[in-house]
C-alpha cells in the first residue's frame, strides 16, 4: 500500500516528498477530530461517578 | 505463485504495524491531548469564576451563609488538596455528564453544595482530560481538602477511602450510607474510577468539615497559595 502511494504521488522526489506529508497530516487530523472523540465513549475512562444513571441526562 | 504470497504478507505485516501506530496515537490523544481540552476550559471557568466573584451582588452575612449554587457546566467552586505535594488548584463545574467531567472535576447536581450542611459530592477524572484525581489513591486519613467559594473557605480532613461497587450510590446519600437519614455535619465525598485506566470499580474518599473560615479571613494555614 505505501508502496503504491509513493509511485503513484506526482512530482518526482520533492512532490513526493510534499505528498507524503500531505497524507500524514490529512490521517492525522481526521484521527485526532473525528475517530479518536468518536471512539472514546465506547472506553471506560469517562466513568468516575457512581451511578451513571443519577447524573448522565 | 510466491510473489503473490509475498505481497499479501507484507500487505498484512503493513496493516498490523499501521494499526499499532494509530493506538498509540490515540494513547497520545487520551493522556495527552484531552488534558488540553480541560486546561482551555479551567482556564475559561477560572476567569468567569473570579468575575461573578467579584461581582458585588450581595453577600450573605452572619453565621449561616447561603451557598452560591450555578447553571450546569459553570465553576461553583476550587478546590485545593493540601495534602497531596504540588497540587494545582481545579476549578470544579457543576454537573458530571460526560461533558461537564471534560472541563474539570463535576459536583454531582442535587446533592449538597459547598457549606450546605449534607454530603458534598465531586467526581473527576483519574487519567484522562487533566486527571484532577490522577493521586487520590495516595490520599490518606488525617490529610486535608479545601473547598474555596466565594464567600468562604472550607477545609475538610480525610476520615478514610474505599473501593466500591460503581452501582454504590449510597455515598451520595446526605448521611452517606445511611438512606434517608437526616444530616447534621458536612461531609464531602470524592469519586473516581478504580483501578486506572478501569471502570470496574470507583474509588471513594471522605472527608468532614473541619473549619469554616470567612473569606475576609484568609485562606486557611496549612493551603500554600
Amino acid at each position: 500500500m505505501y508502496s503504491w502511494i509513493w509511485r503513484t504521488l506526482p512530482g518526482g522526489l520533492p512532490g513526493k516528498l510534499f505528498g507524503s506529508l500531505v497524507l500524514l497530516a490529512l490521517l492525522l487530523l481526521l484521527l485526532f477530530t473525528v475517530v479518536f472523540p468518536a471512539v472514546e465513549p465506547l472506553l471506560p475512562f469517562s466513568d468516575v461517578t457512581v451511578d451513571q444513571a443519577l447524573t448522565d441526562s | 505463485m510466491s510473489d503473490v504470497v509475498r505481497t499479501a504478507l507484507r500487505g498484512l505485516g503493513q496493516t498490523l504495524m499501521t494499526l499499532g501506530v494509530i493506538v498509540l496515537l490515540f494513547c497520545v490523544y487520551e493522556l495527552k491531548v484531552t488534558g488540553l481540552v480541560t486546561a482551555r476550559e479551567q482556564d475559561r471557568l477560572g476567569d468567569d469564576l473570579r468575575a461573578s466573584w467579584a461581582d458585588p451582588a450581595p453577600r450573605p452575612t452572619g453565621a449561616d451563609p447561603v451557598p452560591v449554587s450555578s447553571d450546569i457546566g459553570e465553576g461553583i467552586a476550587v478546590l485545593h488538596v493540601p495534602a497531596l505535594a504540588d497540587y494545582d488548584p481545579w476549578v470544579v463545574v457543576e454537573g458530571t455528564s460526560v461533558a461537564d467531567l471534560k472541563a474539570g472535576p463535576g459536583h454531582i447536581p442535587g446533592t449538597a453544595l459547598p457549606g450546605e450542611v449534607g454530603n458534598v459530592v465531586l467526581s473527576g477524572h483519574r487519567t484522562t482530560y487533566g486527571a484532577p484525581f490522577e493521586r487520590f489513591g495516595d490520599l490518606q486519613p488525617g490529610g486535608l481538602v479545601v473547598l474555596e467559594t466565594r464567600d468562604r473557605w472550607l477545609t475538610y480532613t480525610i476520615t478514610g477511602s474505599q473501593i466500591v461497587a460503581p452501582t454504590a450510590i449510597e455515598v451520595t446519600y446526605p448521611v452517606p450510607g445511611e438512606q434517608g437519614a437526616v444530616p447534621t455535619e458536612q461531609v464531602l465525598t470524592l469519586t473516581t474510577c478504580h483501578p486506572k485506566y478501569s471502570a470496574r470499580q470507583r474509588l471513594i474518599v471522605s472527608a468532614t468539615l473541619t473549619e469554616d473560615r470567612d473569606k475576609a479571613d484568609g485562606p486557611p494555614a496549612e493551603l500554600e497559595l
